[in-house]
C-alpha cells in the first residue's frame, strides 16, 4: 500500500465503494425477493441487522493495523470526498436519523433549531479550526491544547472535557442501538445494546481510526439510501414529484389550510375536534379535582376512594346478571389504584398534564415561536436562537468531529473535506423537514376523518408494538378519527414512513439498518475519541513518553474495551432523555473547547493561564447551570433569563472567552516558540518552518 | 521564523475573508431567526420565507460559504507561495 500514490489510492477507493454500493443494492433486491417468497418479517429483520453488522466487522478485520499513525489518524491519507462521507456518518447519530424528522413533525418551525445548529456549525469548523488543526497535524484535540499552551494542565483539562462530552454523547448512541435492535429483532433492550456493541468493537478494536473511517464511509452510503427511498416514494404518492425537498412547499400549504379547518369549530371536522378537546378538558379538570382533594384529604381521601371502587366491583358481581366486561374494567381500576399519596400525586399529575396537552388547538406547522402572548413568543425565540448557537459552536468543538480533519493528506484537502462533510450532511438534513411535512399531510388528511373500522394497517401494527409511538382511541365514540384522538411519538415518523408510503417490509428493514448505521458510526467515533484521550494523552504523553508502539496500541485497545462496556452498562440503566443528553454534550463541548481552540489560533497573546482559566470557568458554569436546572438532578433552581438547561452553553461560552482573555492579559505573553507555532499553523507551508507533526 | 510582508498580507486577507463569511453566516442564521415572525408574510416556492430559510435556504448558504472559502484559500495559497507540495 505504501508504494501506491495518493491519486491511485483515490481511484481504487472509488472503485471499491462503487462495487460496494452495487453489492448493497443487490443484497436489498435479494431480500425483497425473499419477502415475496413468503419469508416472515422477523427473519428479514434478522438478515438485515446481521448482514450489516457482519459487513462492518469485515471492514474492520480488513483494515487491521499495528501502525500508530494508521491507528490514530488513518495514516493521514483519507481523500477529502471520503473523509466527508466518514464525517457525515460520524456526525449523524441516531438522533439525526430517527429523531429529527419526528421532532420536526411535533414542533414544526421551532424544531428547525436542530437543522440549523447541526449544519451551520460546519461554517465555524471550516473557517476557524479545520485547516489549522490539520497543519498542526498530531493525533488528538488535547494534543493541540498541550502544544499551544504548554504543560500538562491544559492537556489534562482537555482530556477531562473530551471524555465528559463524548461519554454523554455515546450513551445516547448506544441507547439508539439498543432501541433499534430490540424493536426489529425482538431481543431484550439490554441484550440488543451488547449485540450492537459487539459490532462497534470488532471494527474499532482491530483497526482504530483506519477501520472506523472506512466503515463510516460504508455506513454513510447505507444510511443515506435508507433515508431517501421512503421519502421519495411518499413524495411521489402525494405530489407526483420525486424530489421531496422541492415538492413539499405545495404540501405545506395544504397542511396549513387543513390546520385552519381543524381549528375552526364552525366546520364539521373542526366541530368534532372541538368536541374531543372538550372531553379532554373535562378529564383534565377531573384529575385536577382529585389532586386538590388529595391535598386536603390526604391518605384518608385515598383510602375512601379505593373503598368506593371496591364497592363498585362487589356491587357489579352481586347483580342478578353480572356484566363480565364491566367487572373486568372495575377490577382493573382497583388493581391500578395508586398505593400511596406520592404515587397518587404522580399518576394524577401525569393524567392532568396528558389531558391538558390535548385541549389546546393545533399549532401551525410553519409558524415560528407560536405562543399565547408576546412574552411566551419572545421567550421561545430567545431559546431557539440560544439553542442554535450552542449546537453550532458545539459542532465546532466536539473532539470526535475535529479529529477527523487530522486524517486528510493536506491542509488543502482538509478545507475541501469540510465542504464535502457538510454537503453529505445537508443531503439528509434538508430532507428531514420534507419528510415531517409529508407525514403530517398523510395523518391530517388521510387518517383524520377516516373510520375507526377501516384504519390503515400501519396504524394498528404500530399501536400494538408500542403505545408511546402510536396510540389511537375513539374518545367521543363517533367512529371517526379526530386529530386529538391520535398520539404519535416522534420516533414513529421515520420508522413508519415505509409503511405509510405503502412500501414492502424490506424497506422497513432497510430503514432499521440505516438507523443502526447512524448510531453505530457515531458511537465508533466517540469511543475511539475517549480511548485515544486516555491512551495517547494520559498514558503516552504524561505517564510514559518512552512507551514502545506495541504497548501504546495494546493500552489503547484495552481502554476501548473498558470504556465500551462501561458505556453500555450506564446505558442499560436508561438515564434521562436522549435529546437532552445530546444537547448537553454540545453545550459542554462549546463551553470547554471552543474559546481555547479558536483563540489559540487567532490570538497569539493567549497563554497557558488564560486557557486554564477559560476552560475551567466555561465548563464549570455550564455544568453548574445544568445541575441546578435540569429536572433529572432534582434541584430545579429558577432559570437564568428563562434559558432552558439544554442551552447551558450560552452561559459557558462567553465566560470561557472572557476567562481566556482576562487570564492571558493578567500574565506574561507566551514565549517565542509558542508564537512561532501559531504562525506555523496559520500558513499551510512556510520556508524554514518548524515541524509539529507527530511521527 | 521571520514572516515577510507578503506573509502578513496573506494572513490579513484570510482574516478579512473569514470575517465577511462569518458575517453572512450570522445574518443567514441569527438575523433571519430574530425577525422570523415579521417575515412570515413573505412566500417563496410556496413556503413562508422564515420556514424556507431555516429548512433549506440557510443550509444552502452554509454549503456555499464553505465551498467558497476552500476554493479561494486554496487559490490564495498558490498566489502567496504558501501552498503545500503536490502529492
Amino acid at each position: 500500500m505504501a508504494t501506491q500514490s495518493q491519486s491511485q489510492f483515490y481511484a481504487s477507493l472509488k472503485k471499491y465503494y462503487s462495487f460496494y454500493t452495487g453489492g448493497f443494492v443487490a443484497f436489498v433486491i435479494i431480500v425483497a425477493i425473499l419477502e415475496q417468497m413468503g419469508v416472515p418479517n422477523k427473519i428479514l429483520g434478522y438478515i438485515f441487522l446481521a448482514a450489516t453488522v457482519a459487513l462492518y466487522a469485515g471492514i474492520g478485520i480488513m483494515s487491521k493495523t499495528a501502525d500508530v499513525s494508521e491507528y490514530y489518524v488513518a495514516g493521514r491519507r483519507v481523500p477529502a470526498l471520503f473523509n466527508g462521507m466518514a464525517t457525515g456518518a460520524d456526525w449523524m447519530s441516531a438522533a439525526s436519523f430517527i429523531g429529527m424528522a419526528g421532532t420536526l413533525y411535533l414542533s414544526g418551525y421551532d424544531g428547525l433549531a436542530f437543522v440549523l445548529g447541526w449544519t451551520g456549525g460546519y461554517c465555524l469548523v471550516a473557517l476557524l479550526l479545520a485547516p489549522y488543526l490539520r497543519k498542526f497535524g498530531q493525533f488528538t484535540i488535547p494534543d493541540f491544547l498541550g502544544a499551544r499552551y504548554g504543560g500538562n494542565i491544559p492537556r489534562s483539562i482537555g482530556v477531562f472535557a473530551a471524555i465528559l462530552c463524548s461519554f454523554t454523547y455515546v450513551i445516547a448512541q448506544i441507547y439508539g442501538v439498543g432501541l433499534i435492535t430490540s424493536r426489529f429483532t425482538g431481543l431484550e433492550f439490554s441484550i440488543g445494546v451488547f449485540a450492537g456493541l459487539a459490532g462497534i468493537l470488532v471494527c474499532s478494536f482491530l483497526g482504530g481510526m483506519k477501520a472506523v473511517t472506512w466503515t463510516q464511509v460504508a455506513q454513510y452510503i447505507i444510511l443515506i439510501v435508507a433515508y431517501m427511498i421512503p421519502v421519495v416514494w411518499l413524495s411521489v404518492k402525494h405530489t407526483n414529484i420525486p424530489v421531496p425537498q422541492v415538492a413539499y412547499g405545495y404540501v405545506l400549504e395544504k397542511v396549513t389550510e387543513r390546520e385552519k379547518v381543524l381549528n375552526d369549530a364552525s366546520t364539521p371536522d373542526g366541530a368534532r375536534e372541538a368536541e374531543v378537546r372538550a372531553i379532554f378538558k373535562q378529564r383534565q379538570e377531573a384529575a385536577e379535582g382529585k389532586l386538590k382533594a388529595l391535598e386536603t384529604g390526604g391518605a384518608a381521601y385515598l383510602a375512601e376512594e379505593k373503598t368506593k371502587l371496591e364497592k363498585t366491583v362487589s356491587n357489579l358481581k352481586a347483580s342478578s346478571a353480572p356484566d363480565t366486561k364491566a367487572i373486568e374494567a372495575a377490577e382493573k381500576a382497583v388493581a391500578g389504584y395508586p398505593a400511596d399519596e406520592a404515587a397518587a400525586k404522580k399518576a394524577w399529575t401525569g393524567a392532568a398534564n396528558a389531558a391538558k396537552a390535548k385541549t389546546a388547538p393545533i399549532a401551525a406547522h410553519a409558524e415560528p415561536f407560536a405562543g399565547k402572548d408576546e412574552a411566551t413568543r419572545d421567550n421561545k425565540r430567545k431559546n431557539f436562537l440560544a439553542l442554535v448557537l450552542c449546537l453550532m459552536v458545539g459542532t465546532a468543538a466536539l473532539p470526535h468531529i475535529l479529529m477527523r480533519y487530522y486524517t486528510t493528506p493536506s491542509v488543502k484537502e482538509a478545507r475541501q473535506s469540510v465542504f464535502w462533510s457538510l454537503f453529505f450532511i445537508f443531503l439528509l438534513y434538508f430532507t428531514a423537514p420534507a419528510l415531517a411535512v409529508l407525514a403530517k399531510f398523510d395523518v391530517y388528511t388521510l387518517l383524520v376523518g377516516s373510520n375507526f373500522s377501516e384504519l390503515p394497517s400501519w396504524v394498528g401494527a404500530w399501536a400494538t408494538v408500542d403505545k408511546t409511538l402510536m396510540s389511537i382511541t375513539d374518545i367521543n365514540m363517533d367512529g371517526i378519527v379526530q386529530l386529538a384522538e391520535i398520539t404519535i411519538g416522534g420516533d414513529l415518523i421515520v420508522l413508519a414512513t415505509p409503511e405509510i408510503a405503502g412500501l414492502p417490509y424490506v424497506i422497513t428493514g432497510l430503514v432499521a439498518a440505516g438507523g443502526l448505521a447512524a448510531a453505530l458510526s457515531t458511537a465508533d467515533g466517540l469511543l475511539l475519541t475517549i480511548a485515544n484521550a486516555l491512551s495517547h494523552d494520559v498514558y503516552y504523553k504524561m505517564i510514559d513518553p518512552h512507551a514502545p508502539t506495541t504497548r501504546r496500541l495494546a493500552i489503547s485497545k484495552g481502554l476501548l474495551l473498558v470504556v465500551a462496556v462501561l458505556a453500555a452498562y450506564v446505558t442499560s440503566l436508561k438515564p434521562g432523555d436522549i435529546l437532552f443528553l445530546v444537547g448537553a454534550a454540545f453545550s459542554l463541548a462549546a463551553s470547554a473547547f471552543f474559546p481555547a481552540l479558536a483563540l489559540g489560533i487567532f490570538w497569539k497573546r493567549a497563554n497557558k493561564f488564560g486557557a486554564i482559566l477559560g476552560m475551567t470557568s466555561g465548563l464549570g458554569i455550564c455544568m453548574y447551570y445544568m445541575y441546578m436546572t435540569y429536572p433529572f438532578f432534582g434541584v430545579n433552581a429558577p432559570l437564568w433569563w428563562g434559558m432552558n438547561p439544554i442551552s447551558a452553553g450560552i452561559f459557558g461560552m462567553p465566560v470561557g472567552i472572557i476567562g481566556v482573555v482576562v487570564g492571558s492579559l493578567l500574565t506574561a505573553a507566551p514565549g517565542k516558540d509558542i508564537q512561532d507555532m501559531v504562525d506555523h499553523v496559520r500558513y499551510p507551508s512556510l520556508e524554514s518552518d518548524i515541524d509539529t507533526r507527530a511521527s | 521564523m521571520q514572516l515577510t510582508e507578503k506573509h502578513k498580507e496573506y494572513w490579513q486577507k484570510n482574516l478579512r475573508l473569514t470575517g465577511i463569511l462569518l458575517a453572512i453566516w450570522f445574518v443567514a442564521t441569527f438575523v433571519i431567526g430574530w425577525f422570523a415572525r415579521d417575515l412570515q408574510s413573505i412566500t417563496i416556492l410556496g413556503f413562508p420565507f422564515p420556514f424556507y430559510m431555516a429548512a433549506q435556504g440557510s443550509l444552502i448558504i452554509y454549503v456555499v460559504i464553505i465551498w467558497y472559502y476552500a476554493h479561494t484559500m486554496n487559490k490564495m495559497d498558490r498566489e502567496y507561495g504558501v501552498h503545500e507540495g503536490d502529492d
